[in-house]
């Protein structure tokens, strides 16, 4: 009788066993498809872009770096060179950088060094908010205020320029370069201020000759994900450009950057012009694997 | 094993999903059970013929496909036999009327230039026109108005505005003055127009509204029934382009488009019917 009773408290449990193990297992599985998802979609999309973008230069004769180095597009006559969109990508990125990384570093330090906390209470999640403002609204305000603003203020005949793309994506690229630079400074041990107000160093060169170095790899990191967001945005950048086909040589100019030649035609194009689109992806997309291979460089340096 | 059979899922799942997506057009189709017109063309045309289609669909069994595509893909689609009409916004080019298509006109658009309204100027002949876009003109005063700079706005390349836009007016896109801003859309262009003084820009008769003022072509006014005289050169018509041989059903859907209650919905759209 006893016997009996254990056995079949044994089935039971083995029983029980067998029914956690198959959940186990089977969330596992899950877990790994949805894992999957994310790598297959990057496959897909990497994939179809190149695939597409690929085809003029392997299957046509068109040469792919008379493609990168051309000035001239003119898609309905079988000109097809982005060099003029290559540097204003460039210019508006490193010009909001130019204005973007002072501006966002000197935040972060004042909410983790300086601010009392009442107000940084405030402040950090202001911040936060403006990164989860829908970039197109970003466009609107440009359109609305920076352009007419440059209008009337500089008197330039034509507001949608380089210096409205700049300022749109100095202030878009502000949350992320705040809130990662702000954590990596919030990171540096209590011991090195310490150490340093010890010294009889001051306050602030306490900030500048200790904290921000070494949290430097952080803010490094902070700057490259902000330059990420700057080169590929296209809906606020759409409206602000003007969109003209020249290479810039001054703030005033209308720039058409990689992201809005691609936003731009992609409604109207066709065979030919809707690969050479392609193309400027792929390009758009080499970009921002440089940056990404910079990044990792860097935070695996900052992680010793 | 594990790992295996799990990728076999995911890969299964995946390429039945995409089977499932192309083949969800076909299977709709059939199952409608009505006779089915196919329509590719211009997107300026497009929004048009879907109205008019989804009236028809509302009193006939017939399911009509409407395919925007751009008035030369479209064209090349009605010549190889793909669709069963093409749809365009431009006049066909000799290669494409040697090919036996059939055309009809189903309605008329109008393109407006238009400036910022405290621009003097309200009158342009073609030819000052092109100067201004291709560059060859770059301040108001030498067509007659205010010491500024112009602005010039135009669609981007490929758009059917656009190419009818400078085949009218006759300049190559390449010829398009380099600071050009470039807009896509006609309420984009009008957007940009209205808020710039030294703006010139086009957009389509349905668009116009008192935030721009219109500028009149070798003085003709941009109105319908100057397009419908012949008068107003900046217009083009909206062709529906087949083959002889073309299915009942499609012949019917074009027959219906030209009477009166085809024509009315033309109107609504904003479109200019074929009488007035």
């Amino acid at each position: 009788m006893a016997t009996q009773h254990t056995k079949e408290v044994e089935q039971q449990i083995s029983k029980g066993n067998a029914r956690k193990y198959f959940f186990e297992k089977l969330s596992s599985k899950i877990f790994l498809a949805c894992a999957l998802l994310s790598v297959i979609s990057l496959l897909l999309i990497v994939g179809f872009v190149f695939y597409k973008g690929a085809n003029p230069f392997v299957t046509g004769d068109y040469s792919f770096l008379s493609f990168i180095f051309g000035s001239e597009w003119v898609p309905s006559e079988d000109k097809f060179g982005i060099f003029p969109m290559i540097v204003a990508s460039i210019y508006a990125t490193m010009g909001a950088l130019v204005i973007g990384v002072p501006v966002g570093l000197f935040t972060a330090i004042f909410l983790a060094e300086i601010a009392p906390k009442r107000v940084a209470k405030i402040v950090s999640p202001a911040i936060q908010l403006l990164a989860g403002i829908p970039s197109v609204l970003y466009g609107v305000f440009g359109l609305a205020i920076i352009v007419p603003f440059l209008q009337d203020n500089l008197g330039l005949a034509r507001g949608q320029s380089l210096i409205a793309v700049i300022l749109v994506l100095a202030i878009m690229m502000l949350p992320t370069i705040v809130t990662i630079a702000e954590t990596a400074i919030r990171a540096v041990p209590k011991s090195y201020r310490e150490g340093s107000l010890a010294l009889g160093v001051s306050e602030i060169g306490t900030i500048f000759k200790v904290v921000v170095p070494a949290a430097k790899s952080g803010i490094m990191a902070a700057i490259v994900l902000g330059l990420g967001r700057a080169l590929g945005e296209t809906m606020a950048v759409i409206l602000v450009a003007g969109n003209s086909l020249i290479i810039p040589t001054s703030l005033t100019d209308s720039i058409r950057p990689l992201t809005t030649n691609i936003a731009l035609e992609m409604g109207y194009a066709a065979g030919t012009h809707l690969e050479m689109l392609f193309a400027t992806g792929i390009v758009l997309f080499s970009f921002i694997l440089i940056l990404n291979f910079v990044l990792a460089r860097l935070t695996a340096k900052g992680g010793h | 094993m594990w790992k295996k059979s799990l990728y076999f899922v995911c890969f299964t799942v995946l390429f039945t999903i995409l089977v499932a997506c192309s083949n969800g057009e076909e299977t709709a189709d059939t199952q409608t059970g009505g006779s089915l017109v196919t329509i590719s063309g211009s997107t300026s045309v497009g929004p048009l013929a879907e109205k008019l289609a989804m009236k028809y669909e509302e009193e006939n069994d017939v399911k009509i496909e409407v395919n925007q595509i751009g008035s030369s893909a479209g064209i090349t689609n009605a010549i190889s036999g793909v669709s069963q009409i093409g749809m365009s916004s431009r006049d066909l080019k000799q290669e494409e009327k040697d090919s036996n298509l059939q055309e009809l006109i189903i309605a008329y658009d109008g393109i407006v230039v238009v400036a910022h309204p405290s621009n003097p100027v309200k009158n342009l002949t073609m030819e000052q026109v092109k100067q201004i876009f291709t560059g060859e003109v770059t301040n108001w005063k030498e067509v007659g108005g205010k010491d500024m700079e112009i602005v010039v706005v135009s669609r981007e390349d490929g758009s059917g505005s656009r190419d009818a836009f400078q085949e009218i007016v006759g300049y190559e896109s390449g010829q398009l003055i380099k600071n050009a801003i470039v807009a896509s859309g006609n309420g984009n262009i009008k957007t940009t127009v209205a808020m710039n003084k030294h703006a010139i820009g086009f957009i389509s008769f349905e668009y116009v509204d008192e935030s721009v003022s219109t500028m009149d072509i070798n003085g003709v006014q941009a109105k319908a029934e100057n397009v419908l005289a012949g008068q107003y050169e900046l217009s083009r018509p909206f062709l529906f382009v087949h083959k002889e041989d073309v299915p009942g059903s499609a012949k019917q859907f074009m027959e219906f488009i030209l009477t009166p209650e085809g024509q009315k919905i033309v109107e609504s759209a904003g479109a200019i019917p074929l009488t007035k």
